[in-house]
């Protein structure tokens, strides 16, 4: 489960597969004033795939995913990402890598002072992309989340389903190079958590973007498996003879351990009591 | 409830870690001031918010307090025959601590803690980290325009109200005590040396460096929801008031040391 470590830590400072994979953990572990939220997490992302994280509430899963975009700092282990060492990376050098990761947060987390095209378009009007661009880009981007009407409108006025999909709009408007997820549907009711599935489907089957998704709802993350994008009906489809998407595998997160790391066959074969019962 | 020893210690550690991260926190914040990217934007919109919204207030103050020290000081300068001193009683009072220190008091109710509500809620929305995330970094883009554009406004605001309070003193001498507004101003104007004016225009930039420091620390620490932002709000208030007064002390004694060797 655990890649294997380096053994000679001067010879080689990045492990052979870190290099060409998306995410590694190595043992990581975390805590607060507390009990410690995550111990000795070994995982990795490759090219895209999408790895969907489960877990009850409060487990980690939130943690997890900022360790893994470095807004958080792990107490040990390593953490690398786009093959690079974040684990002490300088923050000024981690603001640059986070450029290239979208990062769709558990509330979506708009900024509220700024209207729907101003968070969009953030990443952009930072970088001093003129403003035509910018326009046309966030434009763009409301398009792919179906909610060009919302361009001046500020996020209070928004519903919850909306304002996730804004988020999502923001996190891919620069084509990132890694998406995370955090409960993308959590809260809301299933004809909007449908349109965003399909959304994080769309943007996995049309761009191949690796991503992480959290959730600790089943149906979501079995939805997701089991369909795939169809670009000439425009929405998403069930795949034929009840296939599943290769690329799409799951992580479990129990009392702060990885628990299952493998595809959705294994985890629905799974024997573990915790795992049963959980799925059930 | 008794404290241990053991608790007394660990809470002296925790305040000690407190001072130093404010203290790194305020070194990032002007260390800023020299890296790129700089939100020229950011600063005007902060100066805009922290200057001009703040100008009735410090008007307003500065209008009464003036007319207070003439009320109270024509009493009892007129006991000594010294009533023509009034107005060089307001003006170096005003000039030398009562301008700095109220418009700064006034700015820190109403900034310090508009800051740290403002960055409070933000981190506990995630709005923080979601900038992290962008690649922006809130200390370059939330915490020193607000840094710079305090000092520069409380500055300005401080001429505002010495100006304003000799006003104020005039009219009260004038319309309420009856005195000679010439004598007054004649008698403001040559109380004014240039250590006066030094000690009093020094006064502003270091509490408008406390008022968004102190502001902008309390919000981008809070923790526990929205009943955390309250409490950063209340802290930030409360600290940035009492280091206002206290380096007001530390200020005033240095500055005598410093123009008149005592
Ligand atoms: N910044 C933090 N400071 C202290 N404790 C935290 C922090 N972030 C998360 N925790 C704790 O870590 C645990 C896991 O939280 P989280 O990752 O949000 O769970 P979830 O799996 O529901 O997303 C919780 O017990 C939470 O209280
Ligand atoms: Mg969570």
């Amino acid at each position: 489960m655990a890649p294997p470590l380096p053994t000679n830590q001067a010879q080689v400072n990045t492990p052979i597969s870190a290099s060409d994979q998306v995410v590694v953990f190595e043992s990581v572990s975390i805590r607060f004033n507390g009990p410690p939220v995550l111990q000795d997490v070994s995982f990795q992302i490759g090219p895209a795939e999408t790895r969907i994280l489960l877990g009850p509430a409060g487990v980690g899963k939130s943690v997890l995913l900022k360790l893994a975009n470095g807004l958080l700092r792990p107490d040990s282990g390593r953490i690398f990402l786009f093959g690079q060492e974040i684990t002490h990376m300088h923050e000024e050098a981690l603001l640059q890598l986070r450029m290239r990761t979208g990062m769709v947060f558990q509330e979506s987390a708009l900024f509220d002072s700024l209207t729907v095209r101003d968070n969009v378009g953030y990443q952009l009007v930072e970088r001093n992309l003129p403003e035509e661009e910018v326009s046309r880009r966030v434009r763009e981007a409301l398009q792919f989340v179906e909610l060009g009407h919302t361009y001046d409108l500020l996020p209070a006025s928004l519903s919850g389903g909306m304002r996730r999909r804004v988020a999502i709009a923001r996190a891919i408007i620069d084509q990132p190079a890694f998406l995370l997820y955090d409960s993308p549907t959590g809260g809301l009711d299933p004809v909007t958590s449908h349109t965003i599935n399909e959304l994080v489907v769309k943007e996995r089957d049309v761009y191949a973007t690796p991503a992480l998704l959290v959730t600790h709802r089943l149906q979501d993350a079995f939805t997701m498996a089991t369909h795939h994008y169809d670009s000439e009906q425009g929405k998403m489809v069930q795949l034929p003879d009840g296939q599943i998407d290769p690329k799409t595998t799951f992580l479990v997160l129990h009392e702060g351990r990885i628990i299952f790391d493998g595809s959705t066959e294994a985890l629905l074969a799974s024997e573990d009591p915790f795992l049963k019962e959980f799925l059930a | 409830m008794q404290l241990t020893l053991d608790q007394l210690e660990s809470i002296a550690k925790r305040q000690l870690l407190a001072v130093q991260e404010y203290y790194l926190f305020c070194w990032q914040s002007v260390a800023n001031l020299f890296r790129a990217p700089h939100y020229i934007a950011d600063i005007l919109t902060q100066a805009d918010l922290i200057g001009v919204g703040s100008l009735p207030i410090v008007v307003l103050t500065g209008f009464f307090t003036g007319g207070v020290l003439a009320l109270q000081s024509a009493a009892s300068l007129a006991q000594f025959g010294a009533q023509a001193y009034t107005g060089r009683f307001v003006s170096l009072s005003m000039i030398r601590e009562l301008a700095p220190v109220l418009t700064g008091l006034m700015v820190s109710g109403r900034n310090a803690s508009g800051m740290a509500s403002e960055l409070g809620s933000m981190v506990v929305t995630e709005q923080i980290d979601a900038m992290r995330a962008l690649g922006t970094d809130p200390m370059k883009k939330l915490v020193t325009p607000r840094m710079l554009s305090t000092v520069v406004m409380l500055f300005l605001l401080t001429i505002v109200a010495d100006t304003v309070g000799t006003a104020g003193g005039a009219f009260v001498s004038v319309f309420i005590s009856g005195q000679n507004g010439t004598q007054y101003f004649t008698s403001a104007y040559q109380a004014l040396v240039w250590a006066d004016i030094a000690q009093g225009l020094t006064k502003p930039l270091f509490f408008g460096f406390l008022i968004a420091t102190v502001g902008c620390y309390f919000g981008m620490k809070t923790t526990g929801g929205t009943q955390g932002v309250g409490r950063a709000t209340t802290e930030a208030v409360v600290v940035s008031s009492v280091l206002i007064i206290f380096s007001d002390f530390i200020l005033s004694r240095a500055m005598l040391w410093l123009f008149s060797g005592i």
